[in-house]
């Protein structure tokens, strides 16, 4: 790593501690939220949003920006606490106006209405990829350069619809299109394994015909920005495949009572808990 | 001004699938930028085989797998592209029904999902008939939902759907059903009904090509001394109640016709209207009745069940006559 690099990744360290803390302070607020699964995508969606993507908090539809789904949108809070930190929102407006019928901006699953920074309204799973498939064929037949990047949990893998998308994402050879799997191994009564094993999700994703990225650490943003690094370019004339990313993570990452944790997966949190939260948070953040 | 009509004559049996095909060749032709996705389920003989052919670059092939058909289409559509998607009958309501409440409809894309196939016209048993699924539509905001009563006015749905913003359903039947309108010279908006037929007696609501039936109906009625008018409801939502209110007011005998479950279709729409009006005459609907349907052809099925010009003629005699 080179030093300006290094200075660059510890900032993005920084970043995430901002990020966990303000979600955490965020979740209190409001008294909901999906804390184990907002917890495990931080690294990633900061990596997207302040790094890998082409995207301009100030003009949050400009015509060429990479479009970002978060299929699993019961964790849009993590988005919302990245676009007040950017700057879109304060964190006072964003609790005055949560779920506040009539005069609501925002919801525990995601609106792109309300948020014009959401690219795609979600909370039923197992609908971002085949969204996604659609907006990179969508980008292919209007010959625009923007990427579709898609977030999606291990749980919501159950769903047939993924196997769907895959299938024609590979017959499609959409190399624009990039899936992102937050393998935080738990969801919402227990371990995945548990509940309705996927693995080894890399040999299917590459029997399906996608070029398979694995992290080992999907909470370390290094391994992260060296992960999205690897995305081969796209090449509309001769297209490859589509990329898969199996980025594993700890669900409620950096909370010592909430990792790994399945009752952690949706749930508010009470004044004391956020105090240990946060110490927590600032104990286990990353040193480099 | 009255339409013009096929009442006085028996006009030429044409389709609906294949003018909505036909139109859509000729406004790719035309320069208007849309993309088109479907299921395994475009015959390359149809008019829509030949645009898919024409135009590759455009039409996408998804599989048996509707479910990813209707969320992508809804992706292509959020990349800057009108879609239009079409899906076999029942598969759409019953396999696609989250992606049509959440990506389409909810997210309030500019999707047309053509329905074919619709009511009992697929043949081939329950598995394959499309009965429930104006009673889901009816229930999801945001969706505006369009049954053609023929090939013509099929065409004029289309063109005004590239007028139209956010999502549509379009219901068509298999094919081949009788023209109702003589030509294409009538005015056309969606959500407002067409009064086909006048009447004094009674009135028909009905949709999609189950029109022609009530018209030959009327014909049959007439001859026994009724005046029973027909009123085609292509736009199921929004529903017309003006329309509604105005024809019960006018005959105060109302029947529904719809190849749809009698639950939820276009009779509920109707009742519901009635009921919270101070409507006093008589209702009745017909359609398929709450069972699964027996077995055979779509012609049979209608007469079994009194959908055809016989059965919905016996019928209003009994409420005219009561």
């Amino acid at each position: 790593m080179e030093k300006t690099d290094r200075k660059r990744i510890v900032e993005l360290d920084d970043k995430c501690l901002k990020i966990r803390e303000d979600l955490l302070t965020f979740i209190f607020r409001i008294g909901m939220g999906h804390l184990g699964g907002e917890l495990s995508i931080v690294e990633m969606c900061v990596a997207l949003y302040y790094e890998y993507m082409h995207w301009d908090p100030q003009n949050v539809k400009m015509e060429d920006r990479d479009r970002f789904i978060l299929s699993k949108g019961h964790c849009s809070e993590t988005l919302y606490t990245i676009y007040q930190d950017m700057g879109l929102y304060t964190l006072d407006y964003m609790v005055e106006h949560f779920e506040t019928l009539d005069t609501a901006k925002f919801g525990m699953h995601s609106n792109r209405k309300y948020v014009p920074a959401i690219e795609l309204s979600a909370g039923s799973l197992g609908h971002g990829l085949p969204v996604a498939v659609g907006m990179a064929l969508g980008a292919r037949y209007r010959k625009a350069s923007w990427k579709t990047i898609v977030l999606v949990g291990d749980g919501e893998l159950d769903e047939g619809t993924n196997w769907e998308a895959l299938m024609a994402g590979a017959h499609y050879k959409l190399d624009n299109l990039i899936a992102i799997l937050d393998k935080n191994s738990v969801q919402m009564t227990g371990f995945t394994k548990d509940v309705m094993n996927s693995d080894p999700i890399a040999d299917k994703v590459q029997a399906f015909g996608w070029n398979c990225i694995e992290i080992e650490d999907g909470n370390d943003i290094l391994q992260v920005l060296e992960a999205l690094g690897k995305i081969p370019e796209s090449n509309p004339k001769n297209p490859g495949k589509p990329t898969f990313i199996v980025s594993n993570t700890v669900k409620g990452k950096g909370v010592d009572f909430m990792e790994n944790n399945y009752k952690w997966h949706g749930g508010g949190i009470a004044k004391e808990q956020l105090v240990e939260a946060l110490a927590d948070v600032r104990k286990n953040r990353k040193v480099r | 001004m009255a339409v013009k009509t096929t009442y006085d004559f028996d006009q030429m049996l044409s389709s609906a699938k294949e003018a909505y095909g036909e139109e859509l060749l000729k406004l790719a032709e035309e320069g208007m930028d849309f993309v088109f996705t479907y299921s395994d389920n475009v015959a390359p003989s149809t008019a829509v085989g030949r645009m898919v052919k024409k135009y590759p670059d455009r039409c996408f092939n998804f599989g048996i797998a509707e479910p990813n058909q209707v969320g992508a289409s809804a992706g292509l559509s959020l990349a800057g592209t009108t879609v239009f998607a079409q899906v076999f009958g029942p598969f759409l309501p019953l396999r696609a029904a989250d992606q049509i409440h959440t990506d389409i409809a909810y997210n309030d894309v500019n999707v047309r999902l053509i329905g074919t196939h619709s009511g009992v016209t697929a043949g081939g048993g329950p598995t394959h008939n499309d009965i429930a699924d104006l009673a889901l539509y009816r229930a999801i905001p945001n969706l505006t939902v369009c049954v053609p009563a023929d090939a013509g006015q099929c065409k004029k749905i289309i063109r005004a759907s590239f007028s139209h913003e956010g999502p549509m359903i379009i219901r068509i039947d298999r094919a081949g059903s009788p023209n109702v309108y003589v030509d294409e010279d009538y005015e056309f908006t969606i959500g407002k009904a067409i009064e086909t037929l006048p009447g004094s007696h009674a009135t028909i609501i009905s949709t999609g090509s189950n029109v022609y039936e009530c018209m030959m109906a009327s014909k049959i009625l007439e001859k026994k001394g009724f005046s029973v008018g027909v009123l085609d409801m292509h736009t199921i939502k929004p529903l017309d109640t003006e329309a509604i209110l105005k024809v019960a007011s006018q005959t105060g005998i109302v029947v529904t016709v719809e190849d749809h479950s009698i639950n939820g279709g276009l009779g509920g729409a109707v009742a519901e209207v009635l009921m919270e009006s101070s409507y006093k005459g008589k209702f009745k609907r017909i359609g398929m009745p709450d069972q699964f349907s027996v077995l055979g052809s779509p012609d049979e099925i209608y007469r079994y069940y009194g959908l055809d010009r016989t059965g919905i003629a016996k019928t209003l005699e009994q409420l005219l006559t009561k």
